[in-house]
């Protein structure tokens, strides 16, 4: 808790610069000279001089403190005396850590509490060091930003060049969540397919990660074939959610653009994009609630002895309807951009409405359609909540939609949820999974935005 | 001459065939506006039939049914010192006195043997509360409402089992059962008797992971926003910046849950179930929605503007600070809404960070552990207890109710604010 402090040092330090900067120019106001930037300038530059070093600093500082503590922990003589085995070590250690910070009264394991006094006298050491140097550095700072202020220094210049860089600062963000990403992913996947052959996880058809909790018990070794999730990640979410959001979701668009009076349209539009916007674990809770046994007693009473409660197909309709809104307005947007004299030219030749519409605006706008079906393809197996609650976890091969199927999502929070180890497959496996998710849906979107960006080029 | 005048263009669009044929025509002009609209009506359906069905089912989760209940405080063997009550150990007191029993015996006395388990922990609590309230009780024969367990609720609102459902009609006869607002669910947090459950620490959690989430993602991603639209030269960094924005915008939320598995939890040691770590994760995914909205909304303040501003000697960053974000922010403000409204429905991520614990007290803080909403309704919507599913529903409406806030909110700025030039 002490680098909050410090925390709390820095943006005061930094506050009574910014304060005495900006009176001491004013004091220079009451003077002869004209002064070159405003007061508030001079005094914002001694604030940021004071404040945006030290944030850095422990920015930078904070994961790296929880790293020397760990190392300075097991290098002392308690530390030494630890199991060498990691599992077992890190549940000591991240006990102990906890007590430490007060996050809880005891641990299950008894060596814990005696670490514990040891983790703490090196938190405090080491937050001590960073704290300090992080206080120094903003004092340094003020007493920099306090000297240089006179009449002519051109504050105003120099507070710009700070708030440049935190422009540029705030937009390396999401480069570094992409990296982040794609790093950690990747990372744990050369993990996971150090154990378990990546011809396995590729080609193989069996998928049942039950890995034991001792190397000697019968079967430890679980199977790893990924192309069952795939295919009931496909199944639902390329097929049959497709099949429902695709005739719906154009034709709404059409509808909405071509034939609805304006104030009906008006109304129906925030409408449709309501079911964009209702949660995904309400759609989850409705499809296994009311939708999956309706969807079972229609197998049953066709004759389908196998129908599944957890039956693909109504994980499939109800991802579908979510879907409805993203197909309709990337459609309604795509139709949209059809230059309208392509159409007053088919209407003058005589076509009937519905003529035009089939044979010159969806041509026309037939790639804006691809790439939001994509889009919306992208988003459908991307999607989690709904086939976590309504479909199953049985790894079936099978076409049959009220057979129940699993998904890539769905294993992904299995896998994860739960007791578990960090470095047993069974946990690496998820972020294998997660790799490969995240590499399908980085395709299509691309391949979607060139789509839709060569077609608004087209009619330009 | 009638056959040659059927070669006449009057004639050859008046005859049978050509009617026939336009009448066609429009018959399939007409199915197919039919099918259009029937698509509309089809989507519009189905969300009214989503929402009623979870109105319907959860509304019930909002009520309870109290029974009534007459407890001989003075004969029963009750060992409360009256005193103890008022002081500041009165919690202690009630709870140490072994209330359980007394409401049992009470019921069986009153009600027959069967009648034993038909109150629950909830009316231990309330019973204790009134005890609290006015310890005379303790020294006559009362007569109370107390609310009955879960299972006799749900009888009572006709999903119950035939043992429960045959108690319910007695206590019906003799007008000891009443149908009262369940005020507790919206003060209570988690707990494993449904009778008892609340959804204020799920809400506490939601909303303090939500403040983190905005406090993040607003400035980076109305800073980002500025940068890419006002100061960035396109060269190969930039275009690097603005692919993996959009990108980041379309990828899988599980994705976000696995990042912050392993960058927050594994790699920086952060607590685990905490709202500073869902709000670190959630931030990350709603900062690309609001730099697209950001961007958007700037590129439509007009050039003339910014060159009235440089024209009167305002210096670049003078003029997007001064002039070009305030014009731009209803539009921000629009798209931050929409992107918290996301991020506070959105589960998947939060799973996998570990916010699907069983926490039975608010957080006080963001780093306690801690639940979300969505998490709750889906850790509920798990349970087998029947009670579970009307609570389930109830919590689906808190959430929806707080979505069309936000969405309406949203719509309000964008229509109350922003211009069009």
């Amino acid at each position: 808790m002490t680098l909050t402090l410090a925390l709390v040092a820095v943006l005061l330090i930094a506050a009574a610069a910014g304060y005495l900067g900006r009176s001491r120019a004013r004091g220079l106001r009451q003077g002869s000279d004209r002064l070159n930037s405003l007061p508030n300038y001079h005094g914002l530059y001694c604030f940021l001089w004071a404040a945006l070093p030290a944030l850095l600093f422990l920015a930078i500082w904070s994961p790296l403190q929880g790293q020397l503590i760990e190392q300075a922990v097991l290098a002392s003589p308690a530390g030494q005396q630890l199991p060498d085995f990691d599992m077992a070590r890190d549940a000591i250690t991240s006990e102990a850590y906890e007590i430490a910070t007060g996050q809880r009264d005891a641990g299950f394991n008894p060596e814990s509490s005696a670490l514990a006094p040891v983790y703490d006298q090196y938190i405090s050491r080491y937050a001590g060091i960073g704290g300090g140097f992080a206080i120094l550095l903003a004092l340094a700072g003020a007493a920099w930003g306090l000297t240089r202020i006179k009449a002519s220094f051109r504050a105003r210049t120099g507070v710009e060049r700070w708030l440049m860089g935190l422009l540029v600062a705030a937009s390396l963000i999401a480069i570094l969540t992409t990296l982040g990403i794609v790093l950690s992913l990747l990372f744990e996947s050369l993990r996971f397919f150090s154990m378990v052959p990546a011809s396995e996880f590729l080609f193989g058809t069996q998928w049942s990660p039950q890995m034991a909790i001792r190397a000697d018990q019968a079967g430890s070794s679980g199977a790893f074939g990924s192309i069952p999730l795939f295919w009931g990640t496909i199944f639902i979410g390329a097929i049959i959610a497709m099949i429902v959001a695709i005739p719906l979701g154009l034709m709404s668009a059409i509808y909405l653009t071509q034939y609805a009076d304006p104030r009906v349209r008006s109304v129906l539009k925030p409408v449709l994009e309501i079911l964009a916007g209702v949660p995904t674990v309400v759609y989850g809770y409705f499809a296994a609630l009311t939708v999956a046994p309706a969807v079972r007693d229609l197998g049953l009473s066709l004759g389908i002895g196998s129908a599944s409660s957890e039956s693909a197909l109504a994980a499939g309709l109800v991802m579908g309807i979510m879907i409805i809104p993203f197909v309709s307005s990337m459609a309604d947007d795509s139709i949209a951009a059809v230059p309208q004299a392509m159409l007053d030219g088919s209407l003058a030749m005589g076509a009937t409405r519905s003529e035009t519409i089939r044979k010159v605006v969806l041509p026309a706008a037939l790639p804006g359609v691809v790439g939001g079906v994509l889009l919306a393809v992208s988003r459908a197996i991307g999607e989690t909540m709904i086939v976590v609650m309504a479909a199953g976890l049985a790894a079936n091969l099978t076409a049959n939609p009220f057979d129940s199927v699993t998904t890539v999502t769905t294993q992904i929070v299995q896998l994860l949820t739960g007791d578990q180890e960090f470095d047993s497959p069974k946990t690496l496996a998820a972020f294998a999974l997660g790799l490969a998710l995240f590499i399908i849906t980085l395709i299509l979107n691309l391949i979607a935005l060139t789509v839709v960006r060569r077609y608004r080029e087209a009619y330009e | 001459m009638s056959n040659r005048l059927g070669t006449l263009p009057g004639e050859r669009w008046s005859g049978d065939t050509m009617k026939k044929r336009v009448a066609k025509r429009y018959a399939a002009e007409r199915r197919f506006k039919l099918l259009g609209f029937s698509a509309v009506a089809l989507s519009v359906l189905f969300l009214a039939f989503l929402l009623f069905t979870m109105a319907a089912k959860g509304i019930g989760g909002f009520s309870r049914h109290d029974a009534k209940l007459v407890i001989d405080f003075p004969r029963s063997d009750l060992m409360v010192d009256p005193a103890a009550l008022a002081g500041p150990q009165g919690q202690e007191a009630v709870a140490a006195a072994g209330l359980e029993n007394v409401i049992g015996t009470a019921a069986m006395t009153t009600y027959g043997p069967d009648a034993a388990e038909m109150f629950g922990q909830a009316a231990v609590t309330s019973l204790g509360q009134q005890l609290i309230k006015d310890p005379e009780l303790l020294s006559r024969r009362a007569e109370l409402w107390l609310p009955v367990s879960s299972d006799l609720d749900v009888a009572a609102k006709g999903q119950g089992e035939a043992a429960s459902e045959k108690l319910v009609s007695t206590l019906r006869e003799r007008g000891a059962l009443k149908r009262t607002y369940n005020g507790d669910f919206l003060s209570m947090s988690d707990a494993t008797d449904p009778g008892m459950v609340g959804v204020w620490g799920a809400l506490k959690g939601s909303f303090l992971t939500i403040l983190v989430t905005m406090l993040l993602a607003f400035p980076i991603g109305v800073l980002t926003a500025v940068y890419l639209e006002e100061f960035a030269r396109r060269n190969r960094w930039n275009d690097l910046v603005e692919v993996s924005i959009n990108n980041l915008a379309a990828v899988p939320s599980i994705i976000f849950g696995l990042l912050g598995l392993a960058v927050f939890l594994n790699v920086m040691h952060l607590p685990r179930s905490a709202p500073l770590v869902g709000g670190l994760t959630l931030a990350l995914m709603t900062m690309p929605v609001i730099v697209i909205a950001g961007r958007n909304a700037i590129k439509a303040v007009p050039p003339s503007i910014r060159d009235a501003a440089l024209g009167v000697g305002a210096s670049k960053m003078q003029v997007v600070f001064h002039h070009v974000l305030p014009l731009a922010l209803p539009g921000i403000l629009t798209g931050t809404i929409i992107g918290m409204a996301r991020a506070l429905g959105e589960t998947a991520p939060l799973l996998m960070i570990g916010m699907r614990a069983f926490i039975a007290s608010p957080p006080s803080g963001i780093v306690e552990p801690a639940t979300v909403l969505p998490v709750q309704i889906f850790l509920w919507s798990d349970e087998v207890d029947r009670g579970f599913v009307e609570k389930t529903s109830a919590a689906i409406i808190v959430l929806l109710i707080f979505m069309l806030m936000m969405n309406g909110l949203a719509i309000y700025l964008r229509n109350r604010f922003e211009r069009r030039w």
